[in-house]
């Protein structure tokens, strides 16, 4: 349970991180190190650099971009979760950060790093494909984004190249009367996800849903959306029934992943029982808000 | 391939800023207990699982085992051995975790005391479902979550009450 030898640098700048990260193909970049660092102590990953971005300022922030609120790459989950511009225009991430870790694996563990490391069963990747995020990062001193949709190839693979450094995150906000909800199965609260929902919707004035985004984590080797699901219920009430059909219709053709603690077939069954217990939140946590102007 | 084997840093422990010359593979946790002699700190797991190495850093839980010594320079790290008013003497805490037997083999209890205090000073007087929050994180395989979990809400209750007699007078 002790890493390998490596040579550790803490570069000031996102560029100069890159250009070290460009000219050695076994170094890494480590933020949080929560999955990095018991990686490292298996013997499962043994860079022989690791290039430290713990102390880049300009990758911990939490900005009002009007139509958006973007979170520096290195911003710590502990962070996000106390942030109360986060918890007022991004809900749904206020209702899952706590799902992440425990509380002192979210006191290291970062925004971007949980991204970048982009296991099946995390949070953020989760959350980042429900809400459409953009991602943006820096490779050869250039800035770049890319959609979530497009981020995630598979488990932990990534869209970004060998050179890169994730540095932030852009989440759409919605307006409106919109309530979320958030649902995960695991061994113990805490745990790694069996599986996991997210949903996030807006309901008219009349309570039908003019607009909702699901999302299912842990099923398969990256986050999805159900979107048939989704535009089946738009203009619809979301009574229990039609949303049971909708969600378990859009999850008949994915082959979920299998391992010892659970099947396919239970991981589908269970997907869809979570998927209807987080629209039931969000569309309960709608109704409680005043009405759209 | 050049290695550079060690690299010499400075660690704020328990208010004493020591200098070390180590191994940047060297987690903070393995630093406290074989260069600062902190056997406090204890090793469980190693990998993040147990919770049984968490210290502070800048008053917050962390898992020792999960970061490099080398990447806590300039941080505030706060071990079992640092929380205690004076020698010889028990802060409030590990006093109420005498009381109520908060223990049994004691493998767990620096972490669940460090992780306790830093409750409680975040949050005086925690539910009973903020506790269990706070410790989830740290497991005792003697499962005397019980007695634990009394511990801190007693701590809560005198650390609460010497606040209210200190305004009162």
């Amino acid at each position: 349970m002790k890493a390998a030898p490596f040579e550790y640098v803490r570069p000031r700048s996102v560029d100069e991180a890159c250009d070290i990260l460009a000219g050695d193909e076994n170094a890494r970049l480590i933020a949080g190190g929560q999955t990095l660092v018991p990686m490292m102590a298996m013997r499962l990953a043994r860079p022989t650099r690791l290039i430290d971005i713990n102390r880049i300022a300009e990758l911990s922030f939490i900005r009002d971009e009007g139509d958006h609120v973007a979170i520096g790459a290195m911003t710590r989950q502990r962070s996000a979760e106390r942030d109360p511009l986060l918890a007022a225009r991004l809900p749904l991430l206020a209702r899952a950060i706590p799902w992440i870790g425990h509380a002192a694996t979210r006191a290291r563990g970062t925004i971007g790093g949980s991204i970048a490391n982009a296991d099946p069963a995390a949070e953020l990747p989760l959350l980042a494909i429900t809400l459409d995020a953009e991602l943006s990062y820096r490779a050869g001193h250039a800035s770049q984004t890319i959609a979530a949709r497009d981020f995630f190839a598979g488990a932990m693979t990534t869209a970004l190249p060998q050179d890169g450094c994730l540095t932030g995150v852009r989440f759409p906000v919605w307006r409106g009367r919109i309530g979320t909800g958030f649902a995960e199965v695991n061994a113990r609260r805490s745990d790694f996800a069996f599986a996991a929902a997210a949903a996030q919707v807006e309901l008219d004035p009349e309570g039908l849903c003019k607009r909702i985004a699901i999302g299912i984590g842990a099923v398969a080797e990256a986050p999805f959306r159900l979107a048939a699901a989704e535009s089946k219920l738009v203009g619809m009430t979301l009574d229990q029934a039609r949303v049971m059909d909708a969600v378990r219709a859009a999850l008949a053709d994915i082959e979920p992943m299998s391992d010892p603690h659970a099947s396919p077939r239970y991981r589908r069954r269970v997907a869809a029982e979570l998927a209807a217990r987080a629209i039931a939140e969000a569309r309960a946590d709608a109704l409680e808000k005043p009405h759209a102007h | 391939m050049h290695w550079r084997s060690r690299m010499r840093i400075e660690l704020i422990v328990n208010g004493t800023t020591h200098a070390l010359d180590i191994e940047p593979r060297t987690t903070l946790l393995d630093c406290l207990r074989d260069n600062l002699g902190l056997k406090g700190a204890h090793a469980g797991c190693e990998h993040g699982v147990c919770g049984a190495c968490t210290v502070l850093l800048d008053g917050v839980p962390v898992r020792s085992c999960l970061m490099f010594a080398v990447q806590a320079e300039g941080n505030q790290i706060t071990t079992i051995e640092g929380i205690t008013p004076g020698q010889g003497e028990l802060s409030p805490v590990q006093d109420a975790f005498c009381e109520t037997h908060g223990m049994q083999c004691g493998y767990c209890t620096p972490a669940m005391i460090l992780t306790a205090h830093a409750l409680l000073n975040a949050n005086p007087n925690p539910t009973r479902e903020d506790i269990v929050e706070a410790i989830s994180g740290n497991i005792c395989r003697c499962t005397g979550y019980a007695q634990i979990v009394e511990a801190i809400a007693l701590a809560a209750e005198r650390l609460s009450g010497a606040n209210r007699a200190k305004d009162a007078s």
